[in-house]
């Protein structure tokens, strides 16, 4: 368990954000405030009075009610099913559905929610399904509302949507617990910050006397730590340009700020691009001479770029100088898991030099993009060239071969073997070839010498070649599948989903070692479900609606409304 | 004609409701997210524990004596499924395999290796009124095994989509975690679906043993656990669909009984094994014409472990 000692209290009517490192501690705090785990020490009370909570039964009898990150409802029952689940009405010992529906129709009405409780839960939208999970706790009679991390999965509209539920809820008189690393959002609803870190709560905020900076630096803690500031600046794209924000944050930032290459920017515009999430050192990973030999601390740089809000963006070079075509495709449709139509006819782009990012809320087309990308899944239309040869009939040893390298979604399922060693782990693949293999036998000396390298340039920790790769935190073996596929020196690069459920420090690595990639003339593929990152990153982005591009964005052309639109299906053929 | 399907119809219903009822316990367990791969032992050890009592017992309390059996089989699987949280097929092979050896060693030292003396035999009711009515009155002159048969799928199926405790069943095998966060126990809805599931599937082999068949023989139940698995998939598990995939299996069982007895020259053209091989041809042949339009639960089989989402 992850928890140590740590204290927090609400007030009734307040809305408390909490926020902190993946692994701080915070989603298991919930879990102990609604009975999921059981502290080993220590006492919770509510309302003045010190309770114990065996189950979440206890935790719902007294007022507490939870929505999880990974939503908890029945896909195949519907919403009012899904809300009375647990208390179901009953008439003659038989389910009523009618008082059931509405009830949760009721229910619905009461606090504002847009909800038909017929419908099935998995027919409904990401954003609607939060909303049942909203209204699943209201119906329990919950005053402490807590989410966890809610807006992970929605787009912009839906998490200002979800702003205003919370604030509304508020305003009723309800207590709501809002966990996230999204400080943006935090200090736009929040009252009140509570900021974890490795199992404590460290320090407590009130929103409206913080910034995004300083509550940064209160997550990572004092002193510098490599790349650590990364998600923080991230957030900041759209912030107001309130002057001490900018200066609070370049305090919270002294060695992102300080190294300029270059260094014709004044103080005053670093702050600016600092504000606008492109720090002046964006110049360095463009490919050119001086992009080569960035130390360190540019690297922290270039990893907080962030949002790219348009008043910043006019100060970088359009990327669209990019090389040839690495795959170009038109058409494509492919058939889902689901045995349904997941690309009805996806055209796009990848050249040399650029990132291609794919936006789109989960489950619209992109993942099979991908596995179209790296022959993991077969064309049922359409065509394309990739690397030189024909996209159909591709299969994954044929994108090997062509020069094309994977960082899967699910690293656990198809990039690595948990039981095996770290060494063997970067081997994979590639255990046929020198420096892996010496004639027929695996060459071990080689094998160490590179794996040792790799470690040492990808920063892996603990660094060592012979751990097992499940000995490794997420961070950690995600480090070690990116180490291993850009050595391969792929010429296109797809990446689904880098860096879920990284901390701060991996996440920044990773997306430098993508811009890294860039710089040395691969194409990637960037197919993630965080706006942010997909923005961030990408020189071009292509939005997926319902297996078709509904949009088509070129830097510095990103507008985030816009896109939100685009992933909802607003406006198709554009691209 | 109308003689001949009186005839296939009287001697479906005849066979049946071992297959009912054994089909009805996979679909609660399975419902639930349990795999009941250890339906065919459970039905042998039913089948097995019936005939025994039946000998020395009134038939409906051997029957008893059977369904306890089998839900005692059930509780084996349910520790561990739910509470070590092994494989649940793996779990579900072992207990045939262990049903079918001890069952044949048990016979053995009792009876010697050609099953039990013959049970006395079960009472038939007559329907009032409906004996005379062509085809129809097939459903006259049954055991009480066939009526419930007929009844219980219903009301499985009531119990699944109306009432609370089959909103929770069928909650806890699409998405456990979402059970758990309401407060609800995950462990004691799964217990009570594998251990009702036991019941019914002990009591099919019950039935089979007293009624259909009126004696254990080595091999009962040869195979029928597995036929009811194929109903309960064909059956897209639900209650009333796994009856309907079970009668139709029995029918075609009836009809290869039928031609085998009642066309003796077609024995001589086709061999006797290819003819009792049909139902199981047939079971295949539905089960892949149904394809991947698969509608088991979400969870089926995947052990509940708090921590995991």
């Amino acid at each position: 368990m992850s928890l140590e000692d740590a204290s927090l209290d609400v007030s009734e009517g307040e809305l408390l954000a909490v926020v902190g490192e993946n692994g701080a501690g915070k989603t298991s705090l919930m879990n102990v405030l609604y009975g999921l785990y059981q502290p080993d020490a220590g006492e919770l009370s509510v309302g003045g009075q010190p309770v114990r909570f065996k189950s979440p039964r206890d935790a719902i009898a007294r007022g507490i009610g939870m929505v999880h990150q990974h939503f908890m409802l029945v896909p195949t029952l519907t919403v009012a099913e899904n809300v009375v689940l647990g208390r179901e009405p009953t008439r003659r010992g038989l389910f009523d559905l009618e008082r059931a529906i509405s009830e949760v129709a009721a229910t619905c009405a009461r606090f504002g929610f847009q909800l038909e409780p017929r419908a099935r839960v998995d027919t409904l939208t990401v954003g609607s399904q939060q909303k049942v999970e909203i209204v699943k706790a209201l119906h329990r009679g919950a005053q402490v509302l807590v989410l966890d991390e809610p807006t992970a999965v929605l787009t912009p509209q839906e998490s200002d949507e979800l702003a205003q539920v919370m604030r509304g809820l508020v305003a009723q008189g309800r207590t709501v617990v809002l966990i996230s690393h999204k400080l943006k959002e935090v200090l736009g609803v929040a009252d009140r910050v509570a900021v974890m870190r490795r199992g404590r709560v460290v320090a407590e905020v009130r929103a409206a006397e913080t910034t995004v900076g300083q509550l940064a630096n209160l997550m990572v803690g004092e002193g510098p730590r490599h790349g650590t500031e990364a998600r923080a600046p991230t957030s900041l794209a759209g912030l107001s340009p309130a002057a001490s924000r900018v200066e609070a944050i370049g305090a919270a930032l002294p060695e992102a700020a300080v190294p300029i290459p270059g260094g014709q920017v004044t103080t005053g515009m670093s702050a600016l691009a600092l504000m606008g999430g492109v720090p002046p050192g964006a110049a360095t990973e463009r490919p050119v001479p001086s992009s080569e030999g960035t130390g360190p601390t540019g690297t922290v740089a270039l990893a907080i770029t962030g949002g790219t809000p348009l008043e910043a963006s006019s100060e970088r070079a359009p990327a669209t100088s990019a090389g040839e075509a690495l795959l170009e495709a038109s058409g494509l449709q492919a058939v889902g898991d689901n045995g349904r139509p997941a690309l009805r006819g996806v055209d796009l782009t990848v050249r040399a030099g650029e990132i291609v990012g794919i936006a789109g809320v989960d489950g619209n087309g992109q993942r099979e993009l991908a596995e179209v990308v790296t022959g993991l899944r077969a064309l049922t239309s359409g065509s394309g060239t990739l690397l030189g040869g024909p996209l159909a009939g591709l299969t994954p040893a044929k994108a090997r071969e062509r020069g094309v390298g994977h960082v899967p979604e699910d690293r656990l399922r198809r990039a690595v073997v948990k039981a095996l060693s770290v060494e063997e782990n970067v081997a994979l693949g590639r255990h046929t070839r020198p420096p892996f293999a010496r004639g027929p036998w695996l060459d071990f000396a080689g094998r160490r010498e590179r794996t040792l390298a790799l470690l040492e340039a990808y920063d892996v920790r603990p660094p060592d070649p012979t751990l097992p790769l499940a000995r490794l935190s997420g961070g950690n073996q995600q480090k070690v599948v990116v180490a291993r596929e850009l050595d391969a020196k792929p010429r296109l690069l797809v990446v689904v989903q880098p860096t879920r459920g990284l901390d701060i420090g991996a996440v920044a690595h990773v997306q430098a070692k993508l811009r890294e990639a860039r710089a040395h003339g691969a194409g990637v593929l960037l197919v993630s479900l965080d706006l942010e990152e997909v923005l961030a990153l990408s020189d071009r982005v292509y939005v997926l609606f319902e297996g078709r591009v509904t949009g088509h964005f070129t830097r510095p052309d990103y507008d985030e409304r816009e896109l939100g639109r685009r992933m909802l299906g607003a406006g198709t053929g554009h691209a | 004609m109308l003689e001949v399907l009186h005839a296939l119809l009287f001697s479906t219903l005849d066979a049946v409701p071992a297959l009912v009822f054994a089909a009805l316990g996979a679909v609660l367990s399975e419902r639930a997210g349990v795999v009941f791969v250890g339906l065919e032992g459970m039905m042998r050890v039913g089948a097995f524990c019936a005939a025994v009592a039946a000998l020395v017992m009134p038939m409906s309390l051997a029957v008893g004596v059977g369904m306890l059996a089998g839900a005692a089989l059930a509780a084996v699987h349910g520790f561990l499924s739910i509470r070590w949280r092994s494989d649940q097929v793996v779990s579900g092979i072992a207990l045939n395999l262990v049903a079918l050896a001890g069952g044949t060693f048990l016979l053995e030292s009792l009876y010697g290796p050609n099953g039990t003396p013959a049970l006395p035999q079960a009472a038939r009711w007559d329907v009032p009124g409906l004996a005379s009515v062509p085809v129809l009155g097939a459903l006259s002159g049954h055991s009480a095994p066939t009526y419930l048969a007929l009844v219980l799928p219903f009301a499985l199926q009531a119990l699944l989509t109306r009432t609370p405790l089959g909103l929770r069943l069928r909650a806890v095998g699409d998405k456990p975690h979402a059970v758990a966060t309401l407060g609800l126990s995950v462990a004691g809805l799964r217990w009570g679906a594998v251990l009702g599931g036991g019941l019914l599937a002990g009591l099919g082999g019950a039935v089979l043993s007293t009624c259909v068949l009126g004696r254990f023989e080595q091999h009962t139940p040869a195979g029928l656990g597995f036929i009811a698995l194929a109903a309960m998939v064909f059956g897209r598990w639900t209650p009333v669909g796994a009856f309907l995939a079970a009668l139709f299996f029995a029918f075609g069982d009836a009809l290869r009984i039928g031609l085998a007895s009642s066309a003796p020259g077609l024995l001589e053209v086709v061999p006797q094994g290819m003819l009792q091989a049909l139902p199981y041809v047939l079971t295949l042949a539905l089960l892949t014409l149904q394809g991947q339009r698969s509608s088991a639960p979400a969870a089926l089989g995947v052990p509940y472990e708090q921590e995991s989402r």
